[in-house]
């Protein structure tokens, strides 16, 4: 067993983990963040997805202990005080969700997308989301959801 | 009242939030004091016979509780897993349904095959030790594609089964469509496979169960379309348990598209399982072990023809098909090549005569079932393949030989010649406005420019008919199913007015807690934040036949109305009262109940409250409360109908498909949310797309699953598809209260041959003719090479 020190939306957590316990394992089953979902096996369908020092990762293809001392978001720490992020209104206002159980990663990855491409094409999404599966929404609304929230971050930059 | 929260508002879903949260609640998030796991030890080979088990190793694990092996099963008397649909054959014998033990006896059938469980502490503990099961296995010849399954000398299934057949099976008039083949001007055939494809929610199905020695009392927890036949297959067939004594619970669920319908020998198991360690036992599957457990589906190899006159009339129809079963029956897999797809062949066209022969096999491979669109995305393929071949052929525009053979709307309702009949459609409205939606007369233009670019473009369509609203009970239990296929709903007002609806359908993406609030809201007024809807927990809920074939809003949905119908009549008994008039002077509008052409009025709240506080209250006549139910059963299946457009642009050097224009045109019946109806016509397409260009389960020889995690099966990904021009044109269902059709499956069942008639008419300049399902580029660039004489 390792020790690991991690801050977990920005909550310090100490935990005993084996060295080969993912990072998904340890905030599902030892922490409880059950927002974070598993759909694969193999790193393809980005349910997963969490922060991870800010940048998006598919917690199923890292270790427990690679993330000692490292500052984690799940899904659960993204809306702030009950008020969804922007990303979150975006998808709810243009349907980019059906059964939910892709949407906790695809809202991860494509928070972190617009970050590094503030004005993206649809293309640009539609590359950008290449990670994350989703078998419900064909995409359209999530593409449609994504360039919707980028528009108002953008506005509300301004 | 059509107000801004009822029928035809896009009202934003109310289930959102905890999604969006991630505070959505799917079975493995469910974690119960005591917990422990299970993990399957699974058969490598795809036929073999189980010599021995050696458990002892795995049983001295850390953290193990139990190994259990099949002679468990069978000591403990558990039941084979049933098939709920039987065919009768041609000669009127019944079809072959061997036993389907929960874990294998004897024999392992197909590769993923369940051997043994292992039950420890935690998920990798059992991992670990079910490493150290031993299985002495006994390889078998075995056989997984259909052509090997049937021909002479194959490796046998099942010794009950010879040939392989489970069933052979026809409909339509042989002499007729004959006498039409006899006497056509031309006859155009079409040989075609349709892929084998796995369904692949995103969520992994996963059950956590638990006994209950106090109360003897099982609660089962599952990823399920239907837990109220998921308690009644348990309950009378497997687990052998009175009802009241099982509970249901099919939570949030990531995603059906068919594969959760089933009843799953793993459910079973953690429940039968939790008995014998005394604390609850939970499974999650992995993905690989999804690939090898969650009911594949199509799979079919077809030999159609089409019988016409020279000028492109429809004539007769002659269908031959071979569909796989795998290595058992699962819950409705006889009914999808049968009452599924071969009442559908028909599609929209008069076809004066039609016959179809389907023959069922087994093969050692995953069972094959219902995956979105279940046995009408194969009819519809195979039609507007041989369609679009005719045309060809005879020298005929592919949209006008469609145009003159399609059903006129005053044609209906319409007997075709395989059973069914539609009740209502407006086909040419709904190809017309396909071909707006696309600009078809610019076609040319934009075939040109792609050519600038080195791509060649191509023009795809389908015009399609699906059956959905399953089922009217006496005519599937004529048909051999084993269940009534009629939903049940339950509407409680509570004193203050606020709603609970419980219904027996379930959502696992379609939104019902929104759709089915906005169904309320239309009949009572109600707003939406006032109603809640309750699905998916057997204790909750009085009955329910669960989601699937598009059926939850057209027959849920009449379940919902019939019971609102009850609430009304009894709450204008309570307004007269309250307003001192008769009964029949009582108008219920907007809210309100009021007197004929007066001001004198109650609104539903009064009456709610009366109900419940029945101090000056009609008590004679009319009892206190306001709560009832209704069972609806379908006098008809409901039949949607439309046109799929599809542009797709091919590059001949490297023979990938890009899909460049997807425009459709429905026709769904009543709208309740168009927000939420595109929705699901995007994720249909999507399905669709998937199955013509991506996907597909490959078995090598051995019955050895190729294609089996997300690394070699080919999911649909955002870039693989372009944004939908979906249209819709409403002829309300005439056969149900609500006028609703449904649209769950529509872009799956329509778009594929759209997809592949695109591909081929991209190549057609080239010399190709024909192309198979997946499109790959590899399969198109031989395909190519292969019509330009070069090595391929």
């Amino acid at each position: 067993m390792a020790t690991i020190t991690l801050q977990v939306n920005g909550k310090s957590h100490v935990a005993d983990v084996e060295p080969r316990t993912l990072l998904v394992d340890l905030l599902r089953e030892h922490l409880r963040l059950t927002g974070t979902h598993v759909g694969c096996d193999t790193s393809q369908c980005g349910a997963c997805t969490v922060w991870v020092d800010g940048k998006s990762v598919k917690s199923c293809a890292m270790l427990a202990v690679e993330a000692d001392g490292a500052a984690v978001t799940t899904i659960e720490g993204l809306a702030k005080d009950g008020k969804l992020h922007p990303m979150q209104e975006a998808f709810h206002t243009c349907h980019g969700l059906q059964c939910g159980f892709c949407t906790p990663g695809m809202v991860m990855r494509s928070v972190e997308l617009i970050q590094r491409n503030p004005n993206p094409t649809e293309d640009e999404v539609r590359h950008g989301l290449e990670g994350n599966f989703c078998r419900c929404t064909g995409y359209h609304n999530i593409v449609k959801a994504v360039l919707t929230a980028a528009e108002t971050v953008r506005g509300g930059a301004q | 009242m059509s107000g801004a929260e009822g029928l035809g508002a896009s009202v934003a879903r109310k289930e959102d939030r905890r999604f969006l949260l991630g505070r959505g609640r799917y079975t493995d998030d469910i974690t119960l004091p005591g917990q422990t796991h299970a993990v399957f030890v699974r058969s490598p080979h795809a036929h073999a016979t189980i010599r021995s088990i050696d458990a002892s190793q795995a049983l001295k694990a850390p953290g193990v509780l139990a190994v259990l092996t099949g002679a468990d099963v069978a000591a403990d008397g558990l039941g084979g897993i049933p098939c709920g649909w039987t065919i009768t054959n041609k000669d009127g014998s019944k079809m072959v349904a061997p036993l389907h033990p929960a874990l294998a006896q004897g024999k392992a059938r197909h590769a993923g095959d369940p051997v043994a469980m292992v039950i420890a502490e935690t998920r990798a503990q059992a991992k670990d030790a079910a490493q150290l099961v031993e299985v002495d296995y006994g390889p078998q010849p075995a056989v997984a594609h259909l052509n090997a399954a049937v021909a002479a000398g194959a490796p046998q299934v099942w010794d009950e089964a010879p040939g392989n057949v489970c069933f052979d099976w026809h409909l339509g008039d042989a002499a007729a469509t004959e006498a039409e083949f006899a006497k056509a001007d031309r006859v155009v055939s079409l040989d075609l496979t349709n892929n084998r494809v796995a369904p692949n929610a995103i969520e992994p199905r996963a059950a956590n169960g638990h006994f209950d020695d106090v109360d003897d009392r099982y609660t089962l927890y599952t990823t399920s379309q239907n837990p109220h036949l998921i308690r009644l297959l348990m309950g009378a067939f497997t687990l052998k348990v009175p009802e009241h004594k099982l509970r249901i619970v099919a939570p949030d669920v990531g995603g059906g598209f068919g594969s959760k319908i089933f009843h799953y020998a793993e459910e079973l198991l953690v429940l039968w399982a939790s008995r014998r360690v005394g604390r609850p036992v939970k499974w999650t599957s992995d993905r690989s072990e999804a690939f090898l457990s969650d009911a594949h589906g199509r799979d079919h190899v077809t030999h159609a023809e089409l019988a016409l006159t020279s000028d492109g009339k429809f004539r007769g129809l002659r269908v031959r098909t071979l569909a796989n079963m795998g290595a058992y029956l699962s819950t409705f897999a006889p009914a999808i090549p049968t009452y599924l797809h071969a009442t559908l062949l028909s599609g929209p066209y008069v076809i004066p005569a039609i016959y179809a022969e389907v023959k069922a096999i087994f093969t050692n491979t995953v069972p094959l079932d219902a995956v979105r669109g279940a046995g009408r995305p194969e009819a519809t393929y195979l039609l507007e393949r041989l369609v679009d071949k005719a045309a060809r052929e005879l020298g005929i525009d592919r949209v006008e030989i469609r145009r003159q053979n399609l059903i006129q709307p005053n044609q209906f309702p319409y007997q075709t010649p395989v059973a069914l009949q539609y009740d209502i459609g407006d086909y040419p409205a709904t190809l017309d406005m396909a071909l707006q939606a696309i600009d078809y007369g610019k076609f040319g233009e934009r075939k040109a420019e792609s050519e600038t670019r080195g791509k060649l473009r191509g023009f795809g369509i389908s015009t399609y008919i699906e059956a959905c609203g399953i089922a009217p009970s006496a005519l599937v239990g004529a048909l051999g199913a084993g269940a009534g296929l009629y939903e049940a709903a339950t509407v409680r007002v509570h004193p203050t007015g606020s709603v609970s609806v419980f219904t027996g359908t379930h959502s696992h993406g379609q939104g019902h807690e929104t759709t089915f609030a906005q169904l309320v809201n239309e009949r009572l007024g109600i707003p939406i934040e006032n109603i809640e809807v309750v699905h998916g927990d057997t204790d909750r809920i009085p009955f329910g036949m669960g989601t699937y074939g598009s059926r939850s809003a057209a027959v849920g949905g009449s379940a919902i109305y019939k019971a609102i119908d009850k609430i009304v009549e009894k709450s204008k008994k309570i307004a007269a009262h309250l307003l001192e008039a008769s009964v029949a002077d009582i108008e219920f509008e907007d809210g309100k109940f009021r007197v004929a052409g007066t001001d004198r009025e109650k609104t539903f709240g009064e009456v709610a409250f009366t109900a419940y506080v029945p101090h000056n209250y009609p008590i004679e006549t009319t009892e206190p409360g306001l709560e009832d139910s209704a069972f609806y059963d379908p006098k008809n299946f409901t039949f949607p109908g439309g046109c799929h457009l599809v542009e797709v642009e091919v590059d001949p050097e490297t023979g990938v498909v890009e899909v460049v224009d997807v425009a459709i045109a429905d026709d769904v019946g009543v709208i309740i949310n168009p927000m939420i109806v595109d929705g699901q016509a995007h994720g249909g397409l999507a399905h669709g797309i998937g199955q013509a260009l991506l996907e597909e389960c490959v078995y090598d020889d051995d019955g050895q699953l190729l294609s089996g995690s997300f690394m070699s099966y080919c999911m649909p990904r955002a870039a693989d598809l372009p944004s939908f021009k979906v249209g819709n044109h409403v002829t309300p269902c005439t056969h149900n209260p609500t006028g609703i059709k449904g649209v769950g499956e529509v872009g799956a069942i329509g778009v594929p041959p759209a997809v592949i008639n695109a591909v081929i008419d991209a190549l057609a300049p080239l010399g190709v003719t024909d192309i198979s399902m997946p499109a790959t580029p590899e399969k198109v660039w031989r395909a190519i090479q292969a019509a330009q004489g070069g090595a391929a």
